[in-house]
């Protein structure tokens, strides 16, 4: 009698036991899910988009031909005829039409250009032969890259036997602006295009979040009028962000008759995006200093305003700055507002000032990942990896600044 | 040229601020200890303050009314500050009370900061408002309320907002249903099981995933997840469209993950551990303290903290501008494209926009719905919690 029973607890406390293992294997196994989401997420970014960070060039010997070249005013020369004869004369075989075409196709069209700014740098060169080293196309480089499915160029696998090929890191990447040719394209408009965003979003929102954080946690009445702007805070951060896009188009647009595409009216645009997530950062780090330093301020007979600029604000300063920095991150990473006010348009220039058009570096990722030129893909995944380095690297800083200064009073 | 404005009204300021402060300390050595009202740095400040608003007002006013001539908003910012900055400087003596008048204005500054985020609102509210108006000016309400077809390029346009509705509600389904078990077991495990090193390399990990930008999730849905789940698909003989919703809508639920568990974590936190101890003296397992005590006692917050999750897939944009379709179908298979109220928005708005033709203003209308259907979702979230929050202590 008591054996069976014994028995029945044991099964019984067995199923129990088994029911807990598995209710904690389903905790880590969801854990494990999105970690594993993540680390597959920035690999096949990394492998998508490390390839786009080295370009192929050929070094070919090439005849400054003074006759294609006035040494007088070398910048008019016919550059581009030099440069399709250098590369005609490795293949002298070659002779239909068809096929010549086909194989001045693998050089960039900056080949040309590369070359004029050399010749121009130094006129002297006019009238020799030079080994000069030629950027390739994009299709060219894919072909070098191994990329599968294409048909065979067997100009480059020839001059890959004979080592004129030469791979270099593609420092052009972060030295050009965009261009509708995927080997010249490059980030620098896009980069410059965010930095001045940034700057505007930041030095506005910061100063009035930080305000009417300590405002409404330091010196405001509990009365309807402060009820009402916290409620506004709590819903303007839960607003979509597309909607913020709508009002920048138009008010800052349409009624201010401010410029499309600058990066001024993005700023104003991300400043009211963030302003929500710095304000609600900062009041929590100002409640996190206890009311007895604060007293004791005002007991020493500081003003209300010193004891909270002199003592509560230094205070609370790491915690703001944690706020500041990620609220840098998603105005940095944000991309669908800044549609609205058509910050999407083919920008080839650098920016070079507030109410230049300019791009950013997420929407340069999206406008992209829209283009149908395979190179394209690798280059965009590229413009990721810059993205998402910047973005861990600003979030590193705020996690590291939480640790160091967080503090139990 | 308003940034030649700016420029001047900081040198005006500083300079304001170094002189009214060197008066002030003069007038103190002057007069012995104890006289001066005033600390000198707030005779300064209080200087600058009225140099700088002052200053501002007309840097930001006469290049909004006088947009031409490049050099009036420069000289005349100079032509003020330098105005204000005299009078200011000569009314400095002992019993000016200078920090109680800084100490007013600064108030007034502060007010002045935490006012922007109520018109923000308003800003939000009436820009949207007005357009829509004009929208539904020429566009029956009701017709876009309840229509069942959106084309709104077509010949003849039609404007019915259904499809959009039920895009949006499929997508934003699948991505609650991926990321509510996920998000909510993430959250049990940091809260209950880990330990506390543990605890400290997964926390910032979750944060690094909602740090990830959307356009980059939605490079990642367009091009690895959508092909992926097509080939899959067609392995088993199904026909997945290349921009299918399941795409889109595995890949927000993802993102809407760290969401999800970071604001259970707190909720679960929260739950006073004097319950659990009860339920383990009781002889509960851990898993039966959880799925008993804890989990009933958290319900109200887990709740909220979906329906937040909610609101913010429906408002995401870049995802789903990415990874789901263009083309308005009402379906309840995840398999085919469907396009959703904030994919529209981006299409119809990118570009030239004309703000006299229905397609560009009803963007605008669009917008209104999304604003309000997250608002309201914010505040019954909200209220949930208020209305069932169990209170200890």
């Amino acid at each position: 009698m008591t054996d069976t029973l014994l028995k029945d607890d044991k099964i019984f406390l067995a199923k129990r036991y088994s029911a807990e293992r598995r209710f904690k294997f389903y905790g880590g196994a969801a854990l494990a899910i999105t970690t594993a989401f993540l680390l597959f997420l920035l690999l096949d970014i990394c492998r998508k988009g490390i390839p786009a960070f080295i370009e192929h060039h050929v070094n070919l010997p090439v005849l400054i031909d003074s006759t294609k070249v006035d040494a007088s005013d070398p910048a008019s020369g016919d550059f581009e005829g030099i440069v399709k004869a250098a590369l005609r004369a490795q293949f002298p075989d070659v002779t239909d039409r068809v096929e010549k075409k086909k194989l001045v196709g693998i050089l960039s069209q900056s080949a040309s250009s590369d070359l004029r700014r050399a010749v121009i740098n130094n006129p002297k060169l006019i009238g020799q032969t030079i080994t000069s080293s030629l950027l390739l196309s994009d299709n060219a480089d894919l072909y070098l890259k191994g990329a599968e499915g294409d048909e065979k160029i067997a100009s480059l696998d020839t001059l890959r036997s004979k080592n004129m090929i030469e791979s270099r890191f593609a420092w052009r990447f972060f030295t050009n602006g965009d261009s509708r040719e995927p080997e010249q394209a490059g980030i620098l408009g896009a980069l410059i295009g965010s930095l001045l965003t940034v700057a505007i979003a930041l030095s506005l929102g910061l100063p009035l979040g930080v305000a009417a954080a300590v405002y409404l946690e330091q010196f405001a009445r509990k009365n309807g009028w402060t009820d009402l702007i916290e409620v506004n805070i709590n819903n303007l951060a839960a607003v979509p962000s597309i909607i913020f896009g709508l009002l920048g188009l138009a008010i800052f647009l349409n009624v201010f008759g401010l410029p499309r595409s600058a990066p001024l009216v993005g700023g104003l645009v991300l400043a009211l995006l963030v302003l929500p997530t710095i304000i609600i950062a900062a009041r929590a780090a100002l409640r996190a200093v206890p009311p007895s330093i604060k007293e004791a301020a005002l007991g020493v007979g500081a003003s209300q305003q010193q004891a909270v600029l002199h003592h509560v604000l230094p205070l609370a300063l790491p915690g703001i700055l944690t706020g500041a920095i990620l609220g840098l991150a998603r105005a940095f990473g944000e991309t669908a507002p800044l549609l609205m006010i058509g910050m999407v348009a083919f920008i080839a220039d650098v920016p070079h000032g507030f109410t230049d058009a300019a791009t950013v570096l997420p929407v340069q990722v999206f406008l992209w990942s829209d283009l149908p030129e395979i190179a394209f893909q690798s280059k965009t995944a590229a413009a990721i990896m810059v993205l998402i380095v910047v973005l861990f690297a600003l979030n590193a800083i705020a996690i590291y600044l939480r640790r160091k200064f967080e503090r139990r009073w | 040229m308003t940034l030649w404005s700016l420029i001047v009204l900081a040198a005006f300021t500083t300079i304001t601020y170094l002189m009214a402060r060197g008066k002030a300390l003069k007038l103190r050595d002057a007069s012995g200890s104890g006289l001066l009202h005033s600390l000198p740095n707030y005779h300064g400040s209080y200087s600058a303050v009225l140099v700088f608003l002052f200053g501002l007002l007309i840097a930001l006013a006469v290049p909004m009314f006088m947009p031409i001539g490049n050099w009036i908003s420069p000289v005349a910012t100079a032509a003020v500050c330098a105005v204000v900055g005299y009078f200011s400087y000569s009314k400095i003596n002992l019993t000016l009370r200078a920090r109680n008048r800084f100490e007013e204005i600064s108030l007034y500054i502060l007010v002045a900061c935490s006012i922007v985020a109520v018109l923000t609102t308003v800003g939000i509210f009436a820009s949207i408002a007005l357009e829509s108006f004009r929208f539904f000016s020429e566009i029956n309400p009701l017709q876009f309320l309840f229509g069942s077809k959106w084309a709104p390029t077509g010949e003849p346009a039609s404007f019915g907002f259904i499809p959009l509705l039920g895009g949006t509600l499929l997508i934003t389904t699948i991505a609650i249903v991926v990321a509510t078990p996920l998000g909510l077991f993430s959250a049990i495990y940091m809260a209950e099981y880990a330990r506390r090193d543990v605890r400290r390399f997964l926390k910032p990990l979750l944060e690094l995933l909602a740090g990830v930008p959307t356009v980059v999730l939605g490079f990642f849905a367009a091009l690895t997840v959508a092909p992926f789940i097509r080939h899959a698909g067609e392995s088993f003989g199904l026909v997945v469209a290349s921009e299918s919703a399941l795409a889109a809508g595995l890949v927000m639920g993802m993102m809407i993950v760290p969401l999800i568990s970071s604001l259970s974590d707190d909720i679960i936190n929260a739950v006073p551990q004097s319950l659990r101890d009860g339920s383990y003296a009781m002889g509960a397992t851990k898993s039966e303290t959880i799925t008993r005590v804890v989990l009933p006692a958290a319900l109200p917050g887990i709740v909220s903290a979906i329906m937040l999750a909610v609101s913010r897939a429906i408002g995401e944009t870049m995802i789903v501008v990415m990874a789901a379709g263009l083309a308005a179908n009402l379906t309840i298979n995840p398999l085919a494209a469907v396009t959703t109220i904030t994919v529209q928005i981006a299409t119809l708005l990118v570009g030239d926009q004309e703000f006299d033709s229905a397609k560009t203003l009803s963007a605008f209308a669009l917008g209104f719905v999304l604003f309000f259907i997250t608002l309201a979702l914010n505040y019954f979230a909200l209220r949930f919690v208020q209305k069932y929050k169990e209170q200890y202590d």
